[in-house]
């Protein structure tokens, strides 16, 4: 069962917009955020932002005059680039939810040099620094405010 | 109806914890009502592969985004600055990051000292026994030394500076500026049977270490064992008065929704300075039309924040991103009032160690700095851990229209009244908010940061909830005294951030919990005649 309430239509657009948000790289060997397995992490974590991105969604189609995914390359490029700029919170949580499912795929983090890992139990080593840097601050008076 | 108990806490966060704890010794019934749950290390989201994505569903720092059936709603429109908090067993220390200062002397005497705002009934030697003591139960990491303090001696060595920290000291030192390791209730050793910390990096929304303090797991094992009873899923309606004026119980609901009602000789509130003006105006009687020990009308007034200038910058090498725990220095240097700048009073400056690759992207994006389409993958590369920032902390004097009230028409799940905000940032933290953001901009230059960028007011930024029901001496400009009972009502006291007269310029949570503490200290040093 999905995990979300947009039509064929509404996905169809969702995905070609996706994928021009973060389209695919040979150079540095990443996959698209339409990619399907990310695309269907993005499907799957609408939870609170659902309403907000059907939103959107409608607006896009809106500016595209109908489906977005029919659009010619270049018309596509100018409706995006309009539906960026008109900002606002339905955008911002679609592409929240983009963001958030691309940068967790184990492809997309592997090419960034991160561990794809949930933090605990690992951990992270974080250096102790020299604390030598301290000495000056030390050698300072006292500079709280004495109150009688 | 269950039986009548000596005490009756409500709330089980920093506050909370720390009275209840305190008040274990006299063998008295103690019972604390929290209507959250208990939460799992295993819940926290750094158990998991979205960690963070969950902090924009169940584990949001906005009770109005959370939306846990725990939560209540808060109708914050009229503010620039949303609520941080969570309920549950630890109330908000759940959801915070351990950054640990204390009030400095000099917060306690504004008016003597500044000519603003009050003094507060109590000064910071008071406080410092409970201080001390409260390190020592939540177990403080940091460096004994600190020039911007009086003498103080963390139980534990400080958090590691790393790439971050070592790049903004030297920057300090260039600048001649004060800093300092942060004090924070992260265990840098293994510490009263927490584990060490290993930097998980996501110390906000729970520790799944246990390294991060949390009531739950600090104070709550030891008073359970002395015998305290804390009973979770129960949301307090009301405060109910007897034919005397004196506070005969609480009205609740519990985990199932039913009514009850809980007796008690002493009521405790502990709910945070939302909360506990929301508990009291909603606590209506015919001795008290306008909200229970509210005949100063300054119930709900006074509301403080601590506006937060957020600037940042990127750098050519990359840093610790989120790996260690977020906030590891502090500076004082613009803390204390100048009479040479445009503003009275002051700011810390907290420095941060980075952020996680997927809010690096989300922030990004939305400021405009990470385009779409091809050019994405290159530019993020630039940014993800290359980011190094601080934000000051500002003190937010006290303004009556700053206020909490009940909204008219929206209300929490079991149909009662939620509060509304009303909050505007005055003139005077304006300006010593732009004042922060210049003096961030140099510290950032300095540090070799460019591409700076600002978020001032932080929007999810109100972590400090203040002042809605000061303590004072006099009954016509405060609610309660000044060990913490209500001037009205003599079986009644608060122990949260509601009680504070003025903000000072840090995170408040050492000094709630070292106020707590003293009032439970005065409450047991006047058991015998404790209602004259």
């Amino acid at each position: 069962m999905p995990n979300h309430h947009l039509t064929a239509a509404e996905i169809r657009d969702f995905r070609a917009l996706a994928g021009m948000v973060i389209p695919a790289s040979d150079t540095y060997r990443v996959p698209g955020a339409d990619d399907e397995l990310i695309f269907n992490d993005i499907l799957n974590s609408l939870e609170r932002d659902h309403d907000d991105i059907r939103r959107a969604l409608a607006h896009l189609a809106a500016l595209a005059g109908g489906a977005f995914a029919d659009l010619d390359p270049q018309r596509r490029i100018e409706v995006a680039a309009a539906f960026r700029d008109a900002s606002g919170a339905p955008l911002a949580a679609l592409v929240r939810v983009v963001l958030l499912c691309y940068y967790r795929d184990d492809r997309v983090m592997r090419s960034l040099g991160l561990e794809p890992r949930a933090p605990f139990p690992k951990g992270h080593v974080v250096e102790q620094g020299d604390w030598s840097l301290l000495d000056p601050v030390r050698a300072r008076p006292p500079m709280y405010r004495l109150v009688e | 109806m269950h039986d009548k108990v000596d005490v009756l806490i409500i709330g089980s966060g920093a506050s909370g914890a720390a009275v209840a704890w305190s008040l274990a010794e006299t063998r008295m019934r103690i019972l604390c009502l929290e209507q959250g749950d208990w939460v799992k290390p295993t819940d926290y989201p750094s158990n998991g592969r979205d960690w963070e994505a969950r902090l924009f569903s169940d584990f949001a720092v906005n009770p109005n985004r959370r939306a846990r059936p725990t939560d209540y709603p808060i109708n914050d429109d009229n503010s620039p600055i949303k609520v941080v908090n969570f309920n549950g067993v630890g109330g908000s220390t759940i959801m915070y990051t351990a950054h640990f200062p204390r009030l400095h002397p000099s917060d306690f005497k504004v008016r003597t000292l500044d000519g603003v705002a009050d003094d507060w009934p109590i000064d910071y030697a008071t406080l410092e026994p409970f201080f001390a003591e409260n390190d020592r139960m939540m177990g403080v990491s940091g460096l004994a030394g600190d020039p911007a303090y009086p003498p103080k001696q963390p139980p534990m060595p400080p958090l590691p500076l790393g790439k971050s920290g070592a790049r903004f000291g030297k920057a300090m030192n260039q600048l001649g500026w004060h800093w300092w390791p942060s004090d924070s209730t992260i265990a840098t050793v293994d510490y009263e049977g927490r584990a060490r910390c290993i930097n998980l990096g996501h110390c906000t929304p729970g520790c799944a270490q246990g390294a991060k303090a949390s009531t739950d797991i600090t104070y709550w094992p030891h008073a359970i064992r002395a015998g305290v009873e804390l009973r979770t899923r129960c949301r307090v309606r009301e405060i109910t008065i007897d034919e005397h004026g004196m506070a005969s119980g609480v009205i609740y609901y519990d985990a199932d929704g039913k009514e009850q009602f809980q007796a008690a000789e002493v009521v405790i509130v502990a709910c945070n300075g939302v909360g506990t003006p929301r508990l009291m105006l909603n606590s209506v009687s015919a001795k008290f039309p306008n909200g229970i020990a509210n005949s100063s009308g300054l119930v709900g007034k006074n509301l403080m924040f601590h506006p937060y200038a957020l600037t940042y910058g990127y750098v050519d090498e990359p840093l610790d991103g989120n790996r260690g725990p977020p906030l590891c220095l502090w500076s004082q240097e613009f803390y204390e009032t100048d009479p040479k700048r445009d503003f009275v009073r002051g700011y810390t400056f907290q420095f941060g160690r980075g952020v996680g690759a997927i809010m690096e992207a989300i922030v990004s994006s939305a400021a405009g700095r990470l385009p779409w389409g091809e050019d994405h993958h290159r530019v993020y590369r630039k940014l993800l851990n290359h980011r190094i920032g601080l934000s000051a902390i500002c003190e937010d004097l006290p303004e009556e229209h700053n206020r909490v009230t009940l909204d008219p028409d929206l209300k929490d799940s079991s149909g009662i009244p939620a509060p509304k905000l009303e909050y505007t940032i005055s003139a005077n933290s304006r300006r010593m908010m732009e004042h922060g953001i210049a003096r961030a901009r140099e510290i950032l230059t300095a540090a070799g940061a460019g591409n700076i960028a600002v978020e001032s007011p932080i929007l999810n930024g109100g972590w400090h909830l203040l002042g809605t029901a000061r303590m004072g001496t006099d009954p016509g400009r405060s609610v309660v005294n000044e060990w913490g009972r209500c001037h009205d009502v003599k079986n009644l006291f608060i122990v949260d951030g509601s009680i504070w007269v003025t903000s000072g310029g840090v995170n408040p949570t050492s000094t709630i919990q070292a106020l707590a503490l003293y009032i439970a200290d005065s409450i047991k040093q006047r058991l015998a005649n404790l209602f004259d």
